[in-house]
C-alpha cells in the first residue's frame, strides 16, 4: 500500500484564493446593478470589455513568462481588477481608454511586478491614476444619474459612444453628462457659494449626491457581507471611513456654511467601495491589525485633503497608492508582541 | 458537588492571540471503551523514546526477557530507561524505522514474544508514599521510564525536579486533548479517573503546590462529568479543579494551556517552572500512579486508531512496541485505501511511510485519512498577504513574513521574526487560502539555521584545533630551536672552556716574554 507522505496539516484546508476572489465579486453586484440603473448600460459594457482586456494581458504575459496561464486566470484576481477598475472610471469612457488601463494595471503594475501577491500597488487605482493624469477630460465625463435627465441611453447608444464616440442624433454632450457631486461641490465651493446655495441644486439628495447616495448604500451592503463572511476584517474600513467621518465633521461644526455635510462625505464619492474593497486589497494593504488601522486612518485623512484642499475632486484612487507605498514601512513597525516576549500586547 | 460547579462558574478564564476552529472528528471513535490488543509476536522497541539522552542496553541478546524488566538503562539525569513490553526473547538489537518526521531508522529491541506475558519481579508498592523521601518517589517514577504522553516524551521525573530555587505553586493536568480525532486521554478521563487522581495526588505531593487545575475541552462534556465526579469522591477536591475550556485548536499546547488557566505567559525559549508552573498529561499522571502504586513500568499505553479509512475507530491499549499495522488489524482493517497514514494528530502528526512503525511512548493516535478527509492540496499559489496566518496564529507571529524569508533562505531575517516561537501548530497552513505549507518552511528554515550552527560550532571546533596544532607546532619549533641554540651555547661554552687554558697558558707565556706579545699583537 501506498501513501502520501507530506507536511502536517494532513486534513482539507479551509480557504482558496478563488473562492475569497468570487466573494469579493459577489459583494460587488449590489453597487453594480444600482449603478446600472442609475447610469445605463455604459457601465456592463466598460465591465465586460474590462475583463476581458485584463485577462487577455494576463494570459499573454504568463505565457510570455513561459508559465501555464490557466491558475493564474482561475484565481480571479485579474477580474477583480477588471471590475473594480470599470466601476470607477465613467460609464461611456472610450473602450482603447479601457484597454490603456488594463495594459498598464495587469502588465506593468501587476506581472512586471512579479504577479499574483507581488504587486506593490493596487492594479486597478494604478490604472485610474494612469489614465486620470493622461486623459483627464475623459475620465471626469460622467453620466447624469438617471432620474435628472430626460434621455436614457439605450444599449446600442451606449456601445456606439463607448465604441466611436458617436452621440445619438440630437443629443448634445449636455443632455447626457454632468460634473460628480464632489465635482460640483467643489466648483461651486471655489466660486464662494455657501453650503446652503449649492444644496439648493436638484443634484442633491437626502446624504449625498442623488444616485450616488444609493451606490454607495448598496456597496455599503456588499462590504457588509464580506465582513459577515470574513473575507475582509474591519480594521481598514472602520478606520478609514472613521477618519474620513471626524476630518468632515471637525471642519463642518467649524464652518458649515463653507464645508460640505459629513455624509456627504461617505456617500458621495467612492469613499465606502475604498473603505470595503480597494483599500482592502490584501496584497498592496498592511497585514498587521495595528498597521491596517494606521493604513485605514490615514488614507481616510488623506481623501479628506485631497478633497478638499487638492487638485482632484476624489482621493481615494491617490490616497490608496500613497499608503501602498508607505505599508512595509508600517508593518515594519507595527508588529505585534509575540507570545511570551514581555512588554505592552500589541 | 455543588460546591465545585460554583468554583467553576468562578474561575477567570483568560484567551491566547488566533487559534482556529476545526471538526473535531472525535465521535469516530470516543464511543467504544479502551479494548486490550491481541500481543504481537514481535515488539520493536525503540531504545529512545524520549527527548535527551539514549537508553544504553543492558540485556545480551538471545536473553529471555520478562514484562517490564528494564532492557536498558537511562544514561543521564534527562534520559529514561526503557523495559519489556512483555515477555520473551531478545533476539537482536538492530536499526528499525521508528515513529519519526523523517521516517528515521534507529536502534531498537526486538523481542519474540511466548505469549506468557510473564512479569518480571516489580519493585513494592508505595503505598505510604506520603510518608516517603520524595527523592525515592522521583526515583522510582524515573526508573518506570515514565516520560510525557501527550507527544512531547520529556522525561517526567524531571518536571517532578523543578529544584528549590523555584517556587512552584501550580500544577497544570492537560486534559485540553485539542488536536482533532484523537479520544485516548477523553476515554482514559472517562474509565480511569480515579487512577488519574491518585497520580495527580502523587505529583501534587511531589511539588508542594497549592493548587491543581485540571483544564479539559468542552467538547468532552462525559469525560468532565466522570472527573468531576471522581474527584468529588476524594479528599483532594480543597486544592483541585475541573475546569472546562472552550474547545479552540491548539488550547491544548502547554503555553496555551497556561495562558488559559493562569493569564500567564511562559517567557520565550523558557519553561513553565518559570512562571511557578508544572504542566503534566492526564495519561502521564495515570503512568505514574502505576509505577508509585503498583511498581508497574511504562510498557504500555492507549492509543486512538481512527480516521475515515478504519473499519472500526477505537481506543486500544497497546504494548510500546506493537506495530502500528497491528493496531489497523485489530481494528477491522481498511474500510477503503487511506491516501494518508499519520502517527499523532491532523494538524501536527507525521505522515508513516511504513504500517510497520512501532508504537512507542510517545504516540497517542494512528489516523488513517481517506482522500477525501485528507484531498492533496494542490499546487501552492503566490501568497497574497491576506493575514490570515496572523490571524490564526497562537504565539501572534507574523507567519507570512517568515514564509517570506524563509523561502529567500535569509535565515537571519527569518529568526528576527521570532521563528523559535512557533510551535508547528498547523493554524496558519490551515487558513491559508494559497495552499502555502507553511510550517513545513518554517521546519526547514530551525533544521537549516540548527545545522548551520552546528557547522559552526564544527568548524570553530577545527579552528580552535587547528590554531593548537599551530600553536604546538610553534612550541614545538621554539623549543627545538631553544634546545639547539643550548646545545650550541654548551658546545660554544665547551669549546671557550676548552679554549680559556690555552689563552691563559698563552697569557702566562706572554707575560713571560712580552716582546713575543708585542708581536703577536
Amino acid at each position: 500500500m501506498k501513501t502520501f507522505i507530506a507536511s502536517s496539516p494532513h486534513v482539507a484546508r479551509v480557504n482558496r484564493v478563488d473562492s475569497i476572489m468570487l466573494q469579493v465579486l459577489l459583494a460587488l453586484v449590489p453597487g453594480i446593478l444600482a449603478m446600472i440603473w442609475f447610469f445605463g448600460w455604459g457601465l456592463l459594457i466598460n465591465i465586460l470589455l474590462a475583463v476581458t482586456f485584463a485577462v487577455a494581458a494576463e494570459c499573454t504575459v504568463i505565457l510570455a513568462r513561459g508559465r501555464s496561464p490557466l491558475p493564474a486566470i482561475a484565481d480571479l484576481s485579474a477580474v477583480v481588477t477588471a471590475v473594480l477598475f470599470a466601476i470607477s472610471v465613467p460609464p461611456i469612457l472610450p473602450w482603447w481608454m479601457t484597454l490603456l488601463g488594463m495594459l498598464f494595471a495587469i502588465v506593468l503594475v501587476k506581472q512586471l511586478y512579479g504577479g499574483m501577491g507581488y504587486n506593490p500597488f493596487n492594479p486597478a487605482m494604478a490604472a485610474y491614476v494612469f489614465l486620470l493624469v493622461s486623459y483627464p477630460v475623459a475620465m471626469t465625463n460622467w453620466l447624469t444619474p438617471t432620474m435628472l435627465t430626460e434621455h436614457h441611453l439605450s444599449f446600442t447608444e451606449s456601445l456606439r459612444i463607448i465604441l466611436d464616440g458617436s452621440l445619438p442624433q440630437g443629443l448634445s454632450w449636455d443632455a447626457v453628462t454632468s460634473a460628480t457631486p464632489l465635482d460640483e461641490m467643489r466648483g461651486k465651493l471655489d466660486r464662494n457659494l455657501t453650503m446652503g446655495e449649492i444644496r439648493q441644486s436638484p443634484l442633491w439628495g437626502a446624504f449625498g449626491g442623488r444616485g450616488w447616495e444609493w451606490v454607495a448604500a448598496w456597496f455599503l451592503l456588499g462590504g457588509i457581507y464580506l465582513l459577515w463572511k470574513r473575507i475582509i476584517t474591519w480594521h481598514i474600513p472602520v478606520s478609514l471611513l472613521s477618519s474620513l467621518l471626524v476630518c468632515a465633521t471637525l471642519f463642518w461644526a467649524i464652518e458649515p456654511q463653507t464645508h460640505p455635510f459629513p455624509a456627504f462625505h461617505l456617500f458621495s464619492g467612492a469613499a465606502i467601495l475604498g473603505a470595503f474593497f480597494i483599500a482592502t486589497d490584501p496584497v498592496t494593504a498592511c497585514t498587521t491589525t495595528r498597521g491596517q488601522i494606521i493604513f485605514g486612518a490615514s488614507i481616510g485623512a488623506l481623501v479628506y485633503v485631497i478633497r478638499t484642499w487638492g487638485g482632484y475632486p476624489d482621493a481615494i484612487a491617490f490616497s490608496v497608492l500613497l499608503l501602498n507605498i508607505a505599508a512595509p514601512m508600517i508593518d515594519h513597525y507595527t508588529q505585534p508582541r509575540v507570545f511570551g516576549h514581555g512588554g505592552k500586547r500589541g | 458537588m455543588a460546591v465545585a460547579h460554583s468554583l467553576i462558574a468562578n474561575r477567570r478564564l483568560w484567551t491566547f492571540h488566533g487559534g482556529i476552529h476545526i471538526p473535531d472528528e472525535k465521535s469516530l471513535s470516543n464511543g467504544a471503551p479502551i479494548a486490550p490488543i491481541a500481543l504481537p509476536s514481535r515488539l520493536v522497541v525503540p531504545l529512545q523514546q524520549h527527548i535527551g539522552a539514549p537508553a544504553r542496553v543492558i540485556v545480551a541478546v538471545g536473553e529471555r526477557v520478562l514484562k517490564g524488566q528494564m532492557i536498558a538503562e537511562p544514561t543521564g539525569l534527562v534520559s529514561a530507561p526503557v523495559h519489556a513490553p512483555s515477555s520473551g526473547t531478545l533476539v537482536a538489537i538492530e536499526s528499525h524505522p521508528i515513529p519519526h518526521p523523517s521516517g528515521l531508522m534507529a536502534p531498537c529491541a526486538i523481542i519474540e514474544t511466548d505469549g506468557e506475558d510473564a512479569w518480571a519481579e516489580l519493585p513494592p508498592p508505595m503505598t505510604d508514599y506520603p510518608q516517603l523521601d520524595p527523592e525515592l518517589i522521583r526515583e522510582r517514577i524515573r526508573w518506570a521510564g515514565v516520560v510525557g504522553m501527550g507527544g512531547a516524551s520529556f522525561p517526567t521525573s524531571v518536571k517532578l525536579s523543578p529544584g528549590t530555587d523555584r517556587h512552584i505553586h501550580t500544577l497544570i493536568i492537560n486534559g485540553a486533548e485539542c488536536e482533532p480525532y484523537i479520544s485516548c486521554d477523553d476515554r482514559l478521563m472517562r474509565e480511569r479517573s480515579g487512577h488519574i487522581f491518585e497520580g495527580v495526588r502523587i505529583m501534587h505531593h511531589l511539588l508542594g503546590v497549592k493548587q491543581v487545575l485540571i483544564g479539559i475541552e468542552d467538547n468532552k462534556p462525559e469525560a468532565i462529568e466522570e472527573m468531576r465526579l471522581a474527584l468529588a469522591e476524594t479528599d483532594m477536591h480543597t486544592y483541585t479543579e475541573i475546569v472546562p475550556i472552550p474547545t479552540l485548536y491548539p488550547s491544548g499546547g502547554e503555553k496555551q494551556l497556561i495562558r488559559i488557566l493562569t493569564g500567564k505567559e511562559v517567557p520565550t525559549k523558557g519553561i513553565p517552572a518559570q512562571v511557578g508552573i508544572v504542566c503534566q498529561n492526564v495519561g502521564t499522571a495515570a503512568a505514574v500512579a502505576d509505577a508509585v502504586l503498583e511498581g508497574r513500568p511504562l510498557v504500555s499505553r492507549v492509543v486512538t486508531v481512527t480516521g475515515r479509512a478504519i473499519a472500526n475507530p477505537r481506543n486500544l491499549e497497546v504494548p510500546i512496541g506493537t506495530p502500528a499495522s497491528d493496531l489497523i488489524a485489530h481494528c477491522g482493517g481498511y474500510r477503503e485505501t487511506p491516501r494518508k497514514l499519520v502517527c499523532g494528530g491532523p494538524m501536527m502528526g507525521f505522515a508513516l511511510r511504513d504500517a510497520d512503525t512501532p508504537i512507542t511512548k510517545a504516540t497517542n493516535c494512528v489516523l488513517a485519512l481517506t482522500p477525501e478527509e485528507s484531498p492533496a492540496p494542490g499546487p501552492a499559489l503566490a501568497c497574497i498577504r491576506c493575514g490570515r496566518c496572523a490571524q490564526a496564529c497562537p504565539a501572534n507571529l507574523l507567519p507570512q513574513q517568515m514564509y517570506w524569508h524563509a523561502r529567500a533562505k535569509d535565515l537571519d531575517r527569518v529568526q528576527d521574526y521570532n521563528l523559535f516561537d512557533c510551535i508547528e501548530c498547523g493554524c496558519c497552513a490551515q487558513v491559508c487560502p494559497s495552499h502555502i505549507p507553511l510550517v513545513q518552511y518554517y521546519r526547514y528554515a530551525k533544521t537549516e539555521i540548527w545545522s548551520r550552527e552546528q557547522e559552526k560550532r564544527k568548524s570553530e571546533q577545527a579552528r580552535a584545533r587547528h590554531a593548537a596544532k599551530q600553536a604546538r607546532l610553534e612550541r614545538q619549533e621554539q623549543e627545538r630551536q631553544a634546545k639547539l641554540r643550548k646545545q650550541k651555547e654548551a658546545l660554544a661554552a665547551k669549546a671557550k672552556a676548552q679554549a680559556k687554558p690555552e689563552t691563559a697558558a698563552k697569557q702566562q707565556a706572554s707575560a713571560a716574554s712580552p716582546t713575543e706579545t708585542a708581536n703577536d699583537s
